[in-house]
């Protein structure tokens, strides 16, 4: 009992436990009523402060290795102040340049210049959204997808080698390369799954390793004439005609490609799958719980090889996107950290579509913004880097979170955790039983799969609704 | 539990005659495909090593001509070792069905010698098909080991918290952080024990978030590991980027472990300068590799570790602390890990780069399971992988026929082979990966 109730209790401020859903039981319903304190203790709010508690610890950051404020600090007890006006400025300078890298320029002079900005995010965001969405779905099948690395080379090497090799008609060529960029990063990412179903191999481990190997094997085509450009020395691939590359969205003064139109079908396209469609049903009954879904006469096997296919697809997709959007050709780079960065999108995302769009524009935002800061102000972009991880640290542990601001606990945490030991003691039950409350249902907690670790609004309950 | 037979869905399970009821006669299982990877393999070295082999021969040298022992040099013909190799491999696999056959398992030492010869196998045939068909047998043995030291010192932190039911995927960043602070601490004191002690501390400080977010507050263990990696990366490199390149003589430029020779001894052919001629670094993994060995299996310290990773419950139920083990061995795990990462700045590169780890922390981490969660295990799991990245650079400036991204991608394509249980069968503890909650 101790390791539950002793993360809440420093968490909890003195009070009543358990408003909302808390307590009323494994299939509680949705509260009566939808008090402050619900809106306090949940989802939005933990990953809400969780943003700006990272934003600040940036902040510190910024301050502690900015040169100005090392200089005042020199004569910190004589003139304090000059410390900390040297701080805020660095600070202040640093937050600007990245909004105005993200966001909105508000020092260019025409309203295309101030916009840009934006169109640039949206670029960004593009392959993160959609590589992404691929991650939060095998998430939310039980599944821990690390190898969107691999599955994007993969991806980009087939819509590279379709798109440089072939001749045809504009815009067949540009379908012909979108669906080899979803084929290769699936039968990238079905090779996991079928490995898992067959031995029982743990994905995490298969994943990274051929991670290694997609790049080792893309570095190899890159030096081949397989995917090497004529005549170059480099590992790099040709360009590709006109005919397989993404439109731009609004002209020439913008980076922004039909390409984050296929994000947000593809994301419509995710929400349908999870939401409605009967695979992705099995799926999620995969992901809740394995063993009852192979008892319910779904094959669980199977389920893992469609995942990881689907998986794999969409981060195929993210490398077609980069190859047909922005970059137009390929090189051994072309997946950078994705993977990982997807994983953190992922999980701020709280793997729903909707949810990984929103961290996916984000995340962008961040890294568009992040060059403008460096070019400005000199604050490198790896800060990008710690914010994204120091967020997902943070939602990731919404005890923690609550604990810093001194927040309610949902209180369903400990009444859950004594009435139900069995189910408990894991991630998934503890972050579901955080988030109960505020969603309005109780999802099952699942002891077994690593994938649920992600899912705290897991939707299993709906499954009982259906 | 006596009850199961009244209660026809009791929690306890079936009775206890029932399994030897049921099948009496299959008492043995036979696990054919240790078997069937040998022959593939063996087929494998026939088509290869014996067909395609260059009719030239292999040298391999041995000493140098100032070494105090002259060994000469050892010629090998390729077509004719190509041949011996593949009949011994051939009548390996063909002893490793008899022995499915007989006992159910290949045993041990059949996989090692038949790795062994394969490996010499392929050495003598990359060699042999070589423009330069002269290989210096002892450097690229010694180079393999540098090496595999930081993986080693990195799989012995898995092998640490994965024993005791605790998933390590942040081993990447704890050498990283590792890494960086040597380098900063080392260069501000001018002292390379501060910077080693610095590393131990950084390496221990990554575990402690680890730690505390998977057991305390039980986020995923596999989550924390990767965001800890994303986060150490940016922090170490955007420390880099403001801090250290534009310091980089006061910040950045660390003073290094000395080797130390050890008269006589190092000048054993082959196996000297490999064990006798080497950093206190180089020692010490030697040491926590054997410390860790019997630590493990002899000790009733291991037997408590390796409880709580198998089965936290019972651990707990016979009075181990399941929460105080794991966080020690965690904490141990990135303090060994640390040090893994202060060879890089102290030992084999002249100064802190950004993300200069480069993914060693997960071909560790493949060692480690390729070594089966065995110390013993790990160590030549990531010698082997230290070999095959030497023998990129090595097949490069001999200039062979197999292109040297094949050769790195080796050791990744052999773990997916042993983690699928296509060579061998690799089990982790069975409880790692799920935190444990006292009730």
């Amino acid at each position: 009992m101790s390791a539950v109730t002793s993360e809440s209790t420093p968490a909890s401020t003195p009070g009543p436990q358990g408003g909302g859903a808390g307590g009323s039981g494994r299939k509680g319903g949705a509260p009566n009523g939808f008090s402050f304190r619900d809106v306090l203790s949940g989802n939005g709010t933990v990953t809400v402060l969780a943003i700006l508690l990272s934003l600040v610890i940036s902040a510190v950051l910024i301050i502690l290795t900015d040169e100005d404020v090392l200089e005042a600090a020199g004569y910190f007890f004589s003139r304090p102040m000059d410390t900390l006006a040297a701080a805020w400025s660095a600070v202040a300078a640093a937050y600007a340049a990245l909004f105005r890298g993200a966001i909105f320029n508000y020092r260019g002079d025409t309203f295309s210049e101030g916009i840009y900005p934006l169109m640039e995010s949206l670029t960004v965001a593009t392959p993160l959204i959609i590589i992404s969405l691929g991650i939060a779905i095998s998430f939310r099948s039980g599944l821990f997808n690390i190898g969107g690395q691999g599955q994007m080379i993969f991806g980009a090497m087939f819509a590279t080698w379709f798109g440089v090799h072939l001749q045809l008609p504009a815009g067949l060529h540009l379908l012909l390369v979108l669906i080899m960029g979803i084929l290769g990063g699936a039968l990238w990412g079905a090779v996991v799954g079928f490995l898992k179903a067959l031995t029982g191999a743990h994905e995490v481990i298969l994943t990274i390793m051929l991670n290694y190997v997609a790049i080792h094997l893309v570095t190899y085509f890159l030096y081949t004439p397989v995917l090497q450009r004529e005549g170059s020395t480099n590992p790099v691939s040709d360009f590709l005609p006109s005919t397989a590359v993404f439109p731009l969205l609004f002209g020439d003064s913008f980076r922004l490609n039909w390409g984050f139109v296929v994000a947000l079908v593809a994301t419509v396209f995710a929400w349908w799958l999870m939401k409605r469609s009967s695979v992705g049903f099995q799926l999620r009954a995969v992901g809740a719980n394995p063993d009852a879904a192979r008892t319910a006469g779904v094959s669980v096997k199977r389920m893992y090889v469609v995942a990881m296919a689907i998986s794999g697809g969409l981060a195929g997709l993210a490398g077609m996107s980069q190859v047909s959007g922005t970059e137009k050709m390929l090189n051994t780079d072309v997946a950078g950290s994705f993977g990982f960065d997807a994983i953190t999108v992922a999980l701020l995302g709280r793997s729903s579509p909707w949810g990984v769009f929103a961290a996916g524009l984000l995340f962008g935002a961040l890294r568009a913004g992040g060059v403008t800061m460096q070019t400005e102000t000199g604050v490198p972009i790896d800060i990008v880097l710690i914010i994204q991880s120091l967020i997902v640290l943070f939602i990731a542990a919404p005890p923690l979170v609550r604990m810093i601001f001194r927040l309610p606990a949902p209180g369903s945490l400990q009444a859950r955790a004594t009435a139900d030991p069995v189910t408990q003691p894991t991630l998934a039950g503890a972050v579901a039983a955080t988030t109960a409350s505020a969603d309005g249902h109780v999802a099952p907690a699942d002891s077994a799969t690593i994938g649920d670790a992600d899912s705290s609004t897991t939707t299993p309950a709906e499954g009982d609704q259906r | 539990m006596s009850t199961t037979a009244t209660v026809p869905h009791g929690p306890a399970g079936p009775a206890p005659a029932a399994p030897t009821t049921e099948r009496p006669t299959t008492d043995i299982v036979r696990h054919w495909t240790t078997p069937i990877a040998l022959a593939v393999l063996a087929a494998v070295s026939l088509a290869v090593f014996a067909l395609t082999a260059s009719g030239k021969s292999a040298t391999f040298r041995i000493s140098t001509d100032a070494d105090a022992i002259h060994i000469p040099d050892i010629v090998v013909p390729t077509i004719a070792a190509g041949w011996t190799i593949t009949l011994l491999l051939a009548a390996l696999a063909v002893w490793g069905f008899l022995q499915v056959r007989r006992s159910g398992t290949v045993s041990g030492w059949v996989s090692a010698v038949f790795a062994a010869l394969f490996v010499a196998g392929f050495l003598v045939w990359v060699v042999g098909a070589a423009n330069t068909t002269t290989v210096f047998l002892t450097g690229l043995i010694a180079g393999s080991v540098t090496l595999a030291i930081p993986l080693i010192f990195g799989s012995m932190a898995g092998v640490l918290s994965e024993r005791a039911g605790v998933v390590n995927i942040a081993i990447e960043g704890q050498l990283l952080a590792g890494a960086f602070t040597a380098a900063v601490t080392g260069s501000v004191t001018g002292s390379v024990w501060a910077g080693l002690v610095a590393a131990v501390v950084a390496g221990v400080l990554v575990s402690v978030l680890l730690a505390v977010f998977a057991i305390r507050y039980l986020v995923n263990q596999i989550i924390v590991g990767v965001v800890l990696n994303v986060l150490v990366a940016g922090l170490t490199s955007f420390l880099f980027s403001t801090v250290l390149s534009s310091n980089s003589s006061a910040l950045n430029s660390p003073p290094h472990f000395p080797s130390i020779r050890i008269p006589f001894l190092a000048d054993i052919p082959i196996i000297g300068p490999i064990l006798f001629d080497q950093t206190i670094l180089g020692y010490g993994m030697y040491l926590i590799v054997i410390a860790l060995y019997i630590g493990l299996f002899h000790t009733k310290w291991g037997l408590r570790v390796r409880a709580v990773g198998e089965h936290p419950k019972a651990a707990d139920t016979v009075g181990i602390n399941v929460i105080r083990t794991r966080y020690i061995n965690v904490l141990l795990g990135g303090a060994v890990a640390g040090m893994g990462g202060a060879f890089f700045t102290l030992v084999s590169s002249s100064s802190f780069s950004k993300e200069m780890t480069a993914g060693q922390g997960f071909i560790a981490l493949a060692a480690v399971i390729f070594g089966r969660w065995n110390p013993i295990g790990a160590f030549f799991a990531a010698l082997l992988f230290g070999f095959t990245t030497n023998m990129q650079y090595v097949l490069a400036i001999l200039g062979t026929p197999v292109p040297s991204q094949f050769m790195a991608m080796l050791p990744y394509l052999v773990t997916v082979l042993v983690v699928a249980g296509l060579v061998g069968r690799s089990r982790g503890p069975a409880a790692a990966g799920s935190p444990y909650v006292k009730e």
